[in-house]
């Protein structure tokens, strides 16, 4: 069992956990993913290490409640326990020798592109960090990211923090400003990163994505979270979760993640049947 | 005198028509009647050929007798002396090439019916045994044994009955392996798995799950930090592909990923359980193997209408076992044999709507000594399918492999190991599919027993 330390609120939708896992804790880095399991009954839901303290064996997840499994694991507290935590998966993300950066979160995306720019910034690394969210009540993380980075844009879809647009507008307005970066690391949903990476790619800058598709073991045995990537099949577990972001196809990975659809809302709809006798909350 | 009937005592089985709707087992087993009419055709020569065909020498017309004269009891302490895991062997043992297949028996009519033999003894034990594991005296020697397949669980407990300190780390969150993630219920439930599992726990052996090694410790670190030896029993895990178009289209499973859904996330129990398995109304099954058979008796099951093996070469290739092959035909399976995919189709939303393949013809015998088949030009035609199941193969895993840089290793990925399981590093053991490709499941116990042998005169030697 693995005990859940701390739980913080970060928006309505998203959560901040800290789990006690010291054997993890102890091999982690940044890029790599953890696989979770409620209970008996649970599936498998892979999710990107957030932060760890090796010392104190904690390693921190942070989600979005958008399923079953993530709307169950959101209604936990801390005391309870997790049935299953494997991990660390997935190959660490390669930042070393990185001199400028450009690091793009995309609204959950940042509570995995936060660490990534933490990590950036010890090796000495200069980070401009560029986060996106759809309104000002969804924005996570901002003073964490502001202190890692030399340079932090906050955008909002609706313009309600002042900052009207597009994460994929401000790296380009940055781009066009003269900021010469060798590494853009851009991670959120699949048509953010599609438009990062046409952002990036007719300046030739080398830009990595984080991929999460849907996987069971995490450790190549399935071959359910196989992309496309350079006209190849790969494998997100094994061979990434990082990939270069100029040879991923994001068409057949946005297709993919439709495949299990209408089950995954049969799943949460049931799940909220049972909690609410068959009455829908809101 | 012995029962000279040249038939075997029938395996009562559930109706073809009710089992394909239903994830209970298939065969039903013998009656304590069944198995001793069914034992009195045991002639006990005195070569005993039987023993010389089965991978862990159990002593065939020994147990036998004991069925015969009614002492099932004796019967199992005969068979444990060689083998681990009976109620799982007597299940999925290809006993129809080893054990039976030399039985003097089979010459004029049908060999003893030792498989279903060994499953009632294992079984009647499970019901009616009394539970007294052996507890070996501890000889403070730690080994780890990385995998819960059967190869490891045999070298497991091979080692816990000389008194080592066995942990088997496992990456799943259950431990079995292939016997867990792979086998379907209808064919190894589950709960005799987990039954020898609890045994092994019983004899002194520590199992921990959630513990990917080559992530979480490296097998240097496992040598240096607590264990004196290593047995790396991770099985072929790898899903091969067939690198045609459309292999990534929503609907395509790797039959690992398939069966894994359904046999470890119980995804036919859905939304009760919070795994899916999507599944159209047609489901072709690429391959000829037992894992094709199994994953399109589970499809049947799941509710598709039709089922197709598709497979390139003719049914006298068919690598799975005859009874695999007969029962799923019973169920309802189509054989669409001399069929090679050429690509799979999709709509616009990238969801499978048929697969393209061709007719093939059986030329010249190839380097198996299997006639190649070629391809008949001209004969492309389109399966409507919803549903594309991969059952071709799988290569080991290349995570062992890629953190523990002086492990020697085939080009293909296999570990190494000679004929005890001793690989190129020290302390380092090896066996089952890690080291052969994708075998049997006895095959993979032999080799897990061999390696504790040579793990317990490595320690003993050292």
């Amino acid at each position: 069992m693995y005990k859940i330390l701390k739980k913080d609120i970060l928006n309505e939708q998203v959560k901040r956990m800290v789990i006690e896992a010291p054997l993890i804790a102890k091999k982690a880095e940044p890029g790599q993913f953890i696989i979770f399991r409620i209970d008996e009954d649970g599936e498998r839901v892979p999710l990107t290490i957030a932060d760890y303290d090796r010392e104190a064996g904690m390693v921190t997840i942070i989600f979005q409640e958008v399923g079953k499994s993530t709307r169950q694991l959101g209604a936990m507290e801390a005391g309870d326990s997790l049935l299953d935590f494997v991990g660390p998966l997935g190959r660490p993300s390669e930042l070393d020798g990185v001199k400028k950066a450009a690091v793009i979160g995309g609204g959950l995306g940042t509570a995995i592109a936060y660490p990534q720019a933490k990590k950036l910034n010890e090796l000495g690394c200069e980070v401009h960090s560029v986060i996106g969210f759809r309104n000002k009540d969804l924005i996570i993380l901002e003073d964490e990211v502001k202190a890692v980075s030399a340079k932090t844009v906050v955008m909002t879809d609706d313009g309600s923090n002042g900052n009207k647009g597009f994460v994929t507008n401000a790296l380009h307005d940055l781009i066009e400003s003269g900021e010469q970066y060798d590494l853009v690391l851009a991670i959120g949903p699949l048509p953010m990163m599609k438009f990062v990476c046409e952002v990036t790619r007719p300046y030739g800058i080398k830009t990595i994505v984080s991929m999460n598709p849907v996987m069971i073991d995490g450790t190549g045995m399935c071959g359910g979270c196989r992309l496309t990537v350079g006209g190849e099949t790969k494998f997100a577990c094994v061979d990434g979760p990082d990939f270069d972001g100029h040879l991923v196809d994001f068409d057949a990975a946005i297709r993919r993640s439709a495949m299990f659809r209408d089950k995954e809302r049969q799943s949460l709809e049931n799940h909220e049947c049972r909690l609410t006798g068959g009455k829908h909350n809101g | 005198m012995a029962n000279m009937c040249p038939n075997k005592v029938p395996m009562p089985v559930q109706d073809a028509k009710v089992r394909n709707g239903n994830f209970k087992e298939v065969a039903l087993g013998y009656t304590e009647e069944m198995a001793m009419e069914e034992a009195t055709r045991c002639l006990n020569c005195k070569n005993r050929p039987c023993v010389s065909g089965c991978p862990v020498n159990v002593q065939i017309p020994e147990f036998i007798e004991k069925v015969a004269a009614g002492d099932f009891e004796g019967a199992f302490e005969k068979i444990k002396e060689n083998n681990a895991l009976p109620a799982i062997c007597g299940r999925v043992c290809p006993q129809e090439n080893q054990c039976e297949k030399q039985c003097v028996r089979g010459i004029k009519g049908e060999s003893v019916g030792i498989g279903r033999l060994e499953r009632f003894v294992a079984d009647w034990h499970m019901q009616n045994g009394k539970n007294q594991p052996f507890k070996a005296e501890p000889n403070g020697h730690r080994i780890a044994v990385v995998g819960s397949g059967p190869s490891s669980l045999s070298c497991a407990g091979s080692l816990a009955k000389k008194g080592y300190d066995v942990t088997i780390l496992e990456a799943f969150h259950v431990a079995g392996g292939v016997l867990m993630y792979g086998i379907p219920e209808f064919r190894l439930p589950k709960a005799i798995v987990q039954k020898e599992i609890d045994a092994l726990r019983e004899m002194g052996v520590t199992i921990e799950t959630n513990m990917v090694v080559g992530k979480i410790f490296s097998v240097d670190e496992l040598l240096q930090d607590r264990y004196e030896a290593v047995f790396v029993g991770t099985g072929a895990g790898l899903p091969s592909f067939m690198k045609i178009e459309g292999e990534n289209l929503n609907g395509v499973y790797s039959a690992n990923e398939f069966l894994t859904r359904i046999n470890l996330m119980k995804a036919y129990r859905f939304p009760e359980v919070d795994t899916p398995v999507v599944i159209g109304n047609s489901v072709a099954v690429v391959g000829g193997g037992n894992v094709a058979m199994d994953a399109a008796r589970c499809a049947k099951r799941l509710g598709a209408e039709n089922v197709y093996i598709v497979y390139r070469r003719s049914e006298e290739e068919m690598p799975a076992r005859n009874e695999e092959i007969e029962h799923a035909a019973e169920e309802g399976i189509i054989f669409k044999l001399l069929t090679n995919p050429q690509r799979i189709l999709g709509d616009e939303q990238g969801f499978v709507t048929g697969m393209e393949c061709v007719e093939m013809e059986l030329g010249e015998a190839d380097a198996s000594g299997r006639r190649r088949p070629v391809a008949k030009e001209g004969s492309e035609f389109v399966l409507d399918v919803e549903t594309v199941v991969i059952a071709i193969g799988q290569t080991p895993n290349p995570l062992i492999k890629q953190t523990t840089p002086d492990l020697e290793t085939q080009k293909w990925g296999g570990i190494v190991a000679d004929e005890n399981g001793k690989t190129s590093k020290e302390g380092v053991f090896a066996g089952g599919d890690a080291v052969t490709g994708a075998a049997t499941v006895i095959l993979a116990m032999g080799a897990g027993k061999k390696a504790a042998a040579a793990i317990d005169e490595y320690i003993q030697n050292k």
